[in-house]
Order: C-alpha cells, then structure tokens, then sequence
C-alpha cells in the first residue's frame, strides 16, 4: 500500500469507529467491524483507486460488517435454542449526517475515561485511535502481543461493563476528560521519549505517534490552553531529539547539546502555539511547561537561557500545583540565575520531604550544583547516591561516567 | 514499569524437596502456578516467565585468563537458596508487583499448605522520563 493510503486510512480510523460505535453502540463489535473495513481497503483500494468519499465508503463497509456479525451471533443463538425466530432487522442503516469533529472526540473521551487503568487507556487510544495493529503496540512496549491482546481486550470490556457511553461529557465534568486524556497522551510521548533515550529499537516512533494524537486532539479542542500547551511541550521537547543522546544512546545534558541539531522548524511552531495560548490568557500546567520548554529552545547558546524567565516560570508552576519535582526544578533555576548557594539552599526543604527526599533527581542535582561550585569532592558522594537510584540504564550510565570524569581530575 | 520475580527455593533434600511429595499436592502447585500466569496474561500484565531446570543440570561458565571459557558443575555450592524461576510483570505500580509476588509466594506444598517462598522483587531498568528543566 502507497503511503498516502495509508496516512489516510490511519487519519480515517477514528472517525469511522466514532461513527460507528455511536450508531451502534456496542464498542467492541464496532472495533472488530472497522478494523475489517481498514484491511478491506488496504487491500482494494490500491488495486480499484480510493472511493471518493472514502469515509462513507469504510463506515458502510464496517457498518455491513457488524450486521453479518450480529445476524450470525443471533442465528447461532437460535440454532442453539432450537427456536426459529423471524429474520431480526439488528442493524439500521448508516445515516449521512456527518458529525466526525465529534465523534473523534468521544471516541478520544471513551478511550481515556478515567475508570480504566493507564496502560489500559494507553493501549486503547492507540489501537483505536491512533490505528496501530496489537503487534505494533506490544512491540512498542516491550510485552508479548498475548499479553497487550488481553490488555485491550480487557479496556473494552471495562467500557462495555461500566457507564461509559458514547457521549460528549456534560460540561461540568468537561475538563476532568480533557486532563485524563492528556494525560494519557503525555504518558505514550514519555513512552516514546524513553524508548529513543535508550538502546531499544521499535517499529513504532511513540513520539511522534503522541504528537500526531495530540495535533489531532488540538484541531478538535483549539481554544483550550492545556491542549496547546502540552502539544507545544511534546514539539519543544522532540525538536530536541537529534542533539540529546550520543551515538550509543548517552545522555547528553541540555547545557552539552549541539542546538545546531535543534529542528528549527519545530521550535517555531512550538512556539507559535505556546504563545497563542497565552495571549488568549491560557494558564495551565501543560502550557508552563511548554513556556519553559521554549525559553530553553530559544537560546541560541546554553549560556543565553533567560534563566530568570524560567525561574518566574516555575514559580508559577508551583503555585498552580504541590509537585515536589517542578520545586527541584525550580531550585535548579535559582541556582543558574541568583547563583548556586541560593539554590542548594532551595533543596533543604525538599531532602526533608518524603515524596522526593529518596529520588535519584534529587541527589543528582545536588551534586550538580556542588560540582558547579567547585566542591567535586562534596559532589561525589551525591552522584553515587544518585547512580545507585535511578532506575534507567542511561542516566545510570551518564552518572556513573561522571564519577569516573571527577575522581580522574 | 516492569519488575523481575524472582523465585528462590531453600536447597534441600534433593531437587526442589519436591521428590517427597504427593502426586496430589504437586498437581495443586501445578494448577496454582498455571492459574497464577493465566490470571497474570488476562490481567494484561504479564510481559515474561519462566521456571528453570534443577540446579543439578546448572553449570558455572567463565573467561579464563587467555579468553577460553571454563566450564564447572554450579550453582556455588555455599549458596543456600537457589533460583527455580522468575516473571516478568508490567504494572502501575511498585505495590502491584509486592501483591503478585506475595500471591506467587503462597503456592501450595505438602498438604497443601502455603510455602512461603521467598522472591525478590527487582524492578527492570528502563530510560529516563522526559522532563523540561
């Protein structure tokens, strides 16, 4: 199949599926149903050229899918009750009216609801939305496909049980929807983020996956800063891509990086959406940290951060929400821009703190920030700590590698 | 976040200390090992497992000073536990992992009591979040 085909059917696949679960209700059969129509086009359409409403064209497909489905399940039913019943007329036709803006955006609702696990509403919004087969999402994620069968499987089946309908959430629980969702799309981008941090080679880039799902959630909800600004954060941060890992997939810290590397064009559309979403007076955690994300790719050179930008930013930051992390973050920011003492003693609250005083980051930015001062031999006991907690090879790697650099001096 | 559960049986009276017992009782450890993987894969949280041949079989292989690999009988013979299989779980959370191998820990021996085997529970390394600073 020609690439365009296939950015189509990939493009159309949610639309088809919202349409048609929210004809037919029953999520499941509906996935089953489209998932046959897509094949069924990958396979005629480049041999008799795609319809020309190729939209209406795999929801009748799907839609005639579903009632063979439904006439053999209910046929079956009467074979095995040996009660012969009149021919059921289960499946209405399809009617034309195309409400797909909405439909893509209940289905995006249904398959982030927060009554599924996260890895549940991740392997969901993949498959369904995004249009990933089960053998690429399990690749994906380094599990065996049996297991991300059941995974999926078991999503749907939490749809069918719970009250989840195929309907838009009624305005007051509105904004709850929208961060399950971008939660979960934040969660497949970090997915796929870490994935090209490391070593492991997949067949599916989640990154972009993220930002494709996330664009497409951003077209259906323009007004809304936290969309904006976590599509924003996933462009910034990606734009980045090239320059942060060495050739055997090494950290290589913001301030190292060669920013020639930076996707240029990336960073102005991130940009643009990050201040779009502020003029219209958008203040939300997502867009802080896309704000924050942008400052750091505006710099042309490490030593031209608007570090005090940033500190202001994070202040923010903080008052919007409790995270002990965006308070590490912010330390690190005072540290740059009022000097290292004042950030260390930033960090003394935080070591005293139970969500945070064991985390690796910690450490590690402690031992950052003495090193910067001069102090290596204070630092090194920290960059042990920290190379002894984190739980990724990489970081690990890059910390380790940093002892050896300060003991060698 | 994926963890490793790794099983150690206590080294005993021969392999496993399993050869003492009763069809019965080895039936329901079965069942209870096969249950435990099936309840894992439908829960979606299996990623790996596997149970390893007796350590009788294990052999030590090492480099010698001139690259050659030296082949010995192993495990170490001073090791009092010794490593009979391990799962792989992807889950949410750290605690999650704890229930599983807290479950896997309760499999039936004689007369069906639980063993109380012990496991230790690593979590799989991994790659760094993406964070903005």
């Amino acid at each position: 199949m020609r690439q365009t085909e296939e950015h189509l059917l990939r493009e159309l696949a949610p639309q088809v599926l919202g349409a048609v679960v929210r004809r037919y209700g029953d999520f499941g059969a509906a996935e089953d149903a489209v998932q046959e129509a897509l094949t069924a086009a990958a396979f005629q359409w480049p041999e008799s050229g795609v319809p020309e409403n190729p939209r209406a064209w795999l929801i009748q497909v799907a839609a005639r899918k579903l009632t063979d489905q439904i006439r053999s399940q209910s046929a079956r039913r009467r074979r095995e009750t040996k009660i012969v019943l009149e021919e059921e007329n289960v499946v209405p036709p399809p009617d034309e009216s195309p409400v797909e803006q909405d439909d893509s955006l209940v289905l995006l609702f249904m398959c982030c609801h927060p009554a599924l696990t996260r890895p549940s509403a991740i392997a969901l919004t993949l498959r369904a939305v995004g249009g990933l087969t089960t053998t690429e999402i399990a690749s994906a994620f380094l599990v065996p496909e049996s297991t991300m069968a059941q995974r999926i499987s078991r999503a749907k089946q939490s749809i069918k049980s719970s009250a989840i309908g195929f309907v838009l959430p009624p305005p007051e629980q509105r904004s709850q929807s929208i961060s399950a969702v971008l939660h979960v799309l934040y969660l497949i981008f970090n997915e796929g983020y870490q994935a090209s941090s490391g070593n492991a080679h997949q067949r599916v880039d989640l990154s972009s996956e993220a930002i494709r799902l996330t664009r497409a959630a951003h077209q259906l909800m323009p007004e809304n800063g936290e969309v904006s600004g976590l599509l924003a954060l996933m462009i910034l941060t990606d734009a980045r891509r090239p320059a942060r890992s060495g050739p055997n997939g090494e950290i290589v810290p913001l301030d190292e990086q060669d920013r020639s590397l930076w996707d240029k064009a990336a960073i102005v559309e991130g940009v643009q959406l990050v201040s779009d979403a502020l003029a219209r007076g958008a203040v939300g955690s997502y867009l802080l940290q896309a704000a924050i994300a942008a400052v750091h790719d505006e710099a042309a050179r490490a030593e031209d951060t608007d570090w005090p930008q940033i500190v202001a930013l994070y202040a923010v930051l903080m008052r919007l929400s409790d995270n002990p992390m965006v308070a590490l973050n912010h330390a690190v920011a005072v540290a740059m821009a009022d000097g290292v003492a004042k950030g260390l003693a930033l960090l003394e609250p935080l070591a005293r703190d139970p969500r945070i005083k064991d985390h690796y980051r910690l450490a590690a930015v402690r031992a950052h920030l003495l090193e910067r001062s001069g102090k290596v031999s204070a630092a090194l006991p920290y960059y042990e700590q920290a190379a002894e907690k984190t739980a990724s090879t990489p970081e690990r790697n890059y910390l380790l590698l940093k002892i050896a650099s300060l003991r060698g001096n | 976040m994926k963890f490793m559960l790794m099983m150690h049986a206590p080294r005993g009276d021969g392999e496993y200390g399993v050869n003492q017992w009763k069809p019965e009782e080895l039936r329901a450890h079965i069942q209870f090992m096969k249950d435990l993987n099936k309840d894992l894969r439908e829960a979606g949280e299996l990623a790996g497992a596997e149970g390893l041949a007796p350590p009788g079989q294990a052999r030590i292989v090492r480099a010698l000073a001139d690259g050659t690999p030296e082949v010995t009988d192993g495990p170490f013979a001073e090791a009092k536990e010794f490593l009979v299989g391990y799962w792989i779980v992807d889950v949410e959370t750290a605690e999650r992992a704890y229930a599983i191998a807290g479950k896997a820990s309760t499999a039936p021996g004689p007369g069906g009591k639980p063993l109380g085997i012990r496991l230790e529970v690593r979590q799989v390394m991994s790659s760094p979040d993406f964070d903005c600073s």
